[in-house]
């Protein structure tokens, strides 16, 4: 079987040095650690908006960077889709704006928007579709964030301390948000965070890093049924048809 | 609307009073100026228009020039990694400093048809470039240039990198990121840069004498009208003109500047 | 009062009278309305980078409009408040014993306003970007109002102040229209930019060229520092 995303490489910012080499496959794949453990660098190394000093990247068996042969991908051209820790929703254009520009696989402004809808119903955001992303609150502006992440139909979702930025009570309501619709995507997914719950919570495989290091691995334990049964009581992590 | 509430209830009934006569002062003051301005636009409309209309066909086409051009480099200042970036800047803002007069004889350099390069433009255009409005647009979108060029540097500069990034990984090919998220981000700045730009360009003033002439009905724009206006009766009206439009033009300056959030 | 500089030396480093006269008057003139503009413009710009009372913004529209305004309106408005009948003329004989316009003086007036909106912007620009919490602090350790503007707000906004000085003194240097208006090209008040227009309509070309590559040099220098000291939003 072929690996999610494939990587090993270097990348030195200074007197930090990171050197990493995992694979992730199918479900959600966490990075854990403290911060300073080069977590964030990995993700944006992945997506194509630095280049690692050495190395290679492959997203499902292809190569997007490979530094031997001088192959960097174009972060256009990698179909990642990325959900950045404080949104980072494009102000002058309303929430269903955002999410449509994200759309690739379909031409024409209608058929994007079309699409851009559906997913922000997927992720209970659809009754603010037409607000700016300054009117929103956190937790509104991260569900945003999820859809325009997923709309483009990416190969790789990369998920950058998506719940960081919020309160406590948002950020448990949103954890199985998160959860659910990625994994009715099927999608391959690499989520960055500091906190052990949201790992244990959010992770398939939790990749250990410290240090610029991956220092350990492992798989949860999850029983498909329960982690369903579970979420059943969020509204909001209803599938849609 | 709220700070000035605010503003409006720490004040004494005497403060009150003065700014309630001031502003009837201000108001009256505005509102004799601009029935002066009317009456007068009205009475020496047949002097007053033609060099109105000769600063519009300079400053609007020299205005989009130096708009286009400014941002286009701006955006190069800004994006680009490559060495010589500030000189490049420095010699494109020149004319924010340097006297008009060299500026126009420079120009009067490059496009008289005495000269190597000007007779060639010469040629290649079909007529003179000089003592015609074509200079004058010149010289006006040189004044102008730097304002705008500066302007949208700083502006595009001051867009958050890390929205750009989340365009590319939304896929947005690099031209469509500049054109839909940087550009909309730094509008405002680079609004205001093409307001003084413009403003500069009307009132364009050594450059324009220079390489235009100064041809009444042709090349003689306000700016320099009014030197000939100063014993004239219709003096006050094109100095009421010239002042409105720089005073609407550092207000739009103003206001695009302060509510940036 | 153009002769900072012995004509001797100037023989000596080969600069001919007709590139010094105009451009001594012009360093002279600049330095002098650069120096004014400076004190005034600073201080106008502290206050409307920190002061907080109604009609700032009309204050500054009101100080930036020579920027937008046509440079011989502005001429012909100091050629009018300066030499025609009023107090302002006035106080100027009473002060300088003789009206201001057609002389040297005038033209530093001249220049002081066409200058001054560059000061002014930059000025409160580069204090308005400075971090409050820095002036807090510095009111924490009870440092008085004066001491904090003079040793924490202006030594941090210094780069974009300096900025604004420097290119003030370049559109000093560099003035025209209002100049010419006010001091009627009277040989005392030719500076550089009116020294080049008479060389291109009644000079020599060779002298024309000169006088324009000195200018050039001059600009680009004041433009390549004002570049060194970083960013400023002043419009």
């Amino acid at each position: 079987m072929i690996n999610a995303l494939d990587v090993a490489m270097t990348r030195r910012i200074g007197e930090f040095e990171l050197d990493v080499a995992f694979t992730v496959e199918s479900g959600i794949s966490v990075l854990f650690g403290p911060s300073g453990a080069g977590k964030s660098l990995t993700l944006a190394l992945i997506a194509g908006l630095l280049r690692p000093d050495t190395g290679t990247i492959e997203i499902n068996g292809q190569a997007v960077t490979d530094c031997a042969q001088r192959l960097y991908v174009s972060t256009q051209q990698r179909r990642v889709g990325m959900v950045f820790q404080d949104g980072l929703l494009l102000p002058h254009r309303s929430v269903l704006d955002n999410v449509a520009l994200a759309v690739r696989q379909a031409r024409g402004r209608r058929a994007r928007r079309a699409i851009a809808l559906s997913w922000l119903e997927r992720v209970g955001a659809d009754s603010f579709a037409d607000r700016r992303p300054r009117s929103l609150s956190g937790g509104e502006r991260q569900r945003v964030a999820l859809a325009r992440g997923l709309a483009g139909e990416p190969a790789l979702v990369l998920l950058d301390e998506p719940l960081s930025a919020l309160d406590a009570s948002v950020r448990a309501e949103l954890r199985g948000l998160i959860r659910d619709v990625i994994i009715s995507t099927g999608l391959p997914a690499l989520l960055v965070t500091h906190d052990a719950v949201e790992a244990d919570e959010l992770g398939d495989h939790i990749i250990a890093f410290e240090a610029g290091r991956v220092t350990g691995r492992r798989t949860v334990d999850r029983p498909a049924d329960a982690d369903a049964e579970a979420r059943r009581d969020v509204p909001s992590s209803d599938e849609p048809s | 609307m709220e700070r000035w509430r605010e503003v409006a209830q720490t004040l004494g009934p005497k403060q009150k009073l003065t700014i309630t006569v001031a502003t009837v002062i201000v108001g009256l003051g505005l509102g004799f100026g601009l029935a002066h301005l009317f009456a007068g636009a009205i009475a020496y409309w047949g002097v007053v228009s033609g060099p109105f209309f000769t600063t519009v066909r300079v400053a609007v086409p020299a205005t989009l020039i130096a708009g286009i051009l400014g941002i286009a480099s701006g955006y190069g200042l800004a994006k680009g990694r490559f060495p010589g970036r500030d000189v490049l800047e420095s010699l494109g803002s020149l004319p924010i400093i340097l006297p008009p007069t060299v500026v126009g004889f420079y120009l009067l350099e490059v496009l008289s048809p005495g000269t190597q390069v000007g007779g060639f433009l010469t040629r290649v255009v079909g007529h003179d470039l000089v003592y015609n409005v074509d200079g004058c647009i010149v010289a006006a979108a040189v004044a102008a240039f730097p304002f705008c060029m500066r302007a949208a540097r700083s502006a595009i500069e001051g867009v958050d990198p890390l929205l750009e990034q989340s365009a590319r990984t939304m896929g947005l090919a690099q031209w469509r990121v500049a054109l839909l998220v940087t550009l909309p981000l730094a509008r405002r700045g680079i609004a205001s840069g093409l307001t003084i730009g413009s403003a500069r360009a009307l009132g364009e003033y050594g450059a324009t004498l220079m390489v235009g002439g100064d041809i009444n009905g042709k090349t003689r724009t306000m700016s320099l009208a009014i030197l000939d206006a100063f014993t004239t009766p219709e003096k006050n009206t094109m100095l009421l003109i010239l002042v409105l439009m720089a005073v609407a033009a550092m207000t739009g300056v103003g206001l695009l500047g302060r509510s940036r959030s | 009062m153009t002769a900072l500089i012995p004509h001797s030396w100037l023989n000596g480093l080969g600069i001919p009278p007709w590139v010094w006269n105009p451009l001594s008057i012009s360093l002279h003139a600049a330095v002098e309305s650069t120096i004014v503009v400076a004190v005034v413009g600073i201080s106008l710009g502290y206050v409307l980078a920190r002061g907080r009372f109604p009609g700032r913004g009309a204050i500054e529209t009101l100080f930036s409009l020579p920027m937008a305004l046509p440079p011989t309106v502005v001429g012909y408005y100091l050629l009018t408040r300066l030499g025609g009948p009023g107090p302002i003329r006035t106080l100027e004989v009473h002060l300088f014993g003789h009206p201001l316009t057609f002389t040297f003086a005038g033209i530093v007036v001249a220049q002081i306003v066409e200058s001054f909106p560059y000061c002014v912007r930059f000025s409160r620009s580069a204090i308005a970007d400075v971090d409050p919490r820095f002036e807090q602090a510095a009111r924490a350790m009870g440092m008085s109002r004066a001491r904090i503007a003079l040793h924490v707000t202006l030594p941090l906004a210094r780069r974009g102040i300096v900025a604004g000085v420097a290119l003030a003194f370049g559109r000093a240097m560099g003035d025209f229209g209002a100049t010419m208006i006010v001091s009627g090209s009277v040989p005392m008040a030719t500076t550089m930019p009116l020294a080049l227009y008479n060389a291109v309509f009644f000079g020599s070309h060779e002298q024309a060229m000169v006088l324009a590559l000195v200018q050039v040099g001059v600009a680009l220098a004041i433009l390549l520092g004002v570049s060194r000291l970083g960013r400023v939003r002043a419009w």
